[in-house]
């Protein structure tokens, strides 16, 4: 029956598909409440949890961020990294399989080894999306940003995460660089919870 | 790998994101803000419910009849949206339809009981949404709500729309 065949080739495309699609719906929403799309950029990402005047958009991937770490560490049994380029190795081959089937490659380290480029020949979060003229700075993917830095901040690693190329806007990759700030002490004040 | 857990995370958010937006700035919600929340939820579920269903159906042969999209809604389209199948399918073959998931996949990670009932709603908006785009886009307009007397199962009643 084509509708059996239909069943075993999509099972695994099915989920990401609903996930695409709900993210877009995220993003349509984000851009009808908010006039520009820097807004909407800052909405996506939410830098600092401590910084409570950003708007929101970056703050939704964080807090996914700081939820997916525990699944991911769950899932994976991963120790601790011994150092940023391991971070970055897990991140690209571990991570990114595991939640969105794809696997970035890491490249373009610095110098001193504390930034890096995660290329991403395909990104399924733009499966179906084309920007149309007047949201040509929107960064829709911001979320993954969000997510990664929110993440890595729950394992004590404060990192900025920002889009350098976008196949959305022309781009021929996607291209994601991660810079290692610092490292967080593990003690928080108790003013901060 | 491991979709189910990041389109949770998401939904999570999306929820958490609605409600802030609307609260900010007064002190407590009241039942019309509640009203906008739910409807903005459901009005996304439906965008993603229309094209989830357009890829899904997109090769298959067409349906009977009402009855045909109602099971089909039930089995391949819940297997693929919410990872299993509906328990329990009941009609009064008047347009009437209730769908019974025991475990939704929605409510498992917010408790097995009673704890939470109130939130409960919140979390069902967006699925009531993705169920009534699905069958907008087989030709069927519809109402759909959800009920939930026990955590995690869940009753979803469609209603289907004679012209």
């Amino acid at each position: 029956m084509s509708r059996q065949s239909n069943r075993t080739t999509d099972s695994k495309k099915m989920n990401s598909e609903l996930f695409t699609l709900t993210y877009g719906a995220l993003v349509t929403q984000l851009c009808k409440d908010y006039e520009n799309d820097e807004e909407v950029n800052k909405q996506l990402d939410k830098i600092n949890k401590n910084i409570s005047k950003w708007p929101q958009t970056f703050e939704r991937g964080y807090n996914i961020g700081v939820r997916l770490i525990e699944d991911f560490l769950a899932r994976s049994s991963i120790g601790r990294c011994q150092d940023f380029r391991e971070t970055a190795d897990v991140i690209a081959k571990v991570a990114f399989k595991m939640y969105l089937g794809i696997t970035p490659s890491v490249t373009n380290w610095s110098p001193a080894g504390d930034e890096f480029s995660l290329i991403l020949e395909s990104n399924p979060l733009v499966d179906f999306v084309e920007l149309p003229d007047n949201h040509s700075t929107l960064i829709y993917s911001n979320l993954l940003c969000g997510v990664l830095r929110g993440a890595l901040e729950m394992v004590q690693m404060a990192v900025d995460v920002k889009f350098v190329q976008d196949t959305l806007r022309g781009d021929n990759v996607t291209e994601i660089r991660m810079k290692f700030i610092k490292r967080i002490e593990e003690n928080v004040p108790a003013g901060d919870e | 790998m491991a979709d189910e857990a990041l389109f949770e995370f998401l939904h999570m958010e999306i929820v958490s994101h609605i409600y802030k937006e609307q609260q900010s700035g007064k002190a407590e919600m009241d039942n019309k803000d509640r009203a906008v929340c739910v409807s903005v939820l459901e009005g996304m579920g439906f965008r993603v419910g229309q094209g989830l269903i357009e890829r899904l159906t997109r090769d298959s042969p067409s349906f009977k009849d009402e009855l045909d999209i109602m099971k089909f809604i039930c089995k391949d389209f819940w297997t693929k949206v919410f990872r299993r199948q509906v328990d329990n399918l009941r009609t009064n073959h008047q347009g009437t339809y209730v769908l019974q998931d025991n475990k939704f996949a929605m409510l498992t990670q917010l408790s097995s009981g009673k704890q939470y009932l109130d939130q409960a709603p919140k979390y069902l908006a967006f699925s009531c949404g993705v169920v009534r785009g699905a069958l907008s886009n087989l030709g069927m307009e519809s109402v759909v709500t959800a009920e939930v007397s026990v955590m995690p199962s869940c009753k979803f009643q469609v209603v289907i729309q004679k012209l």
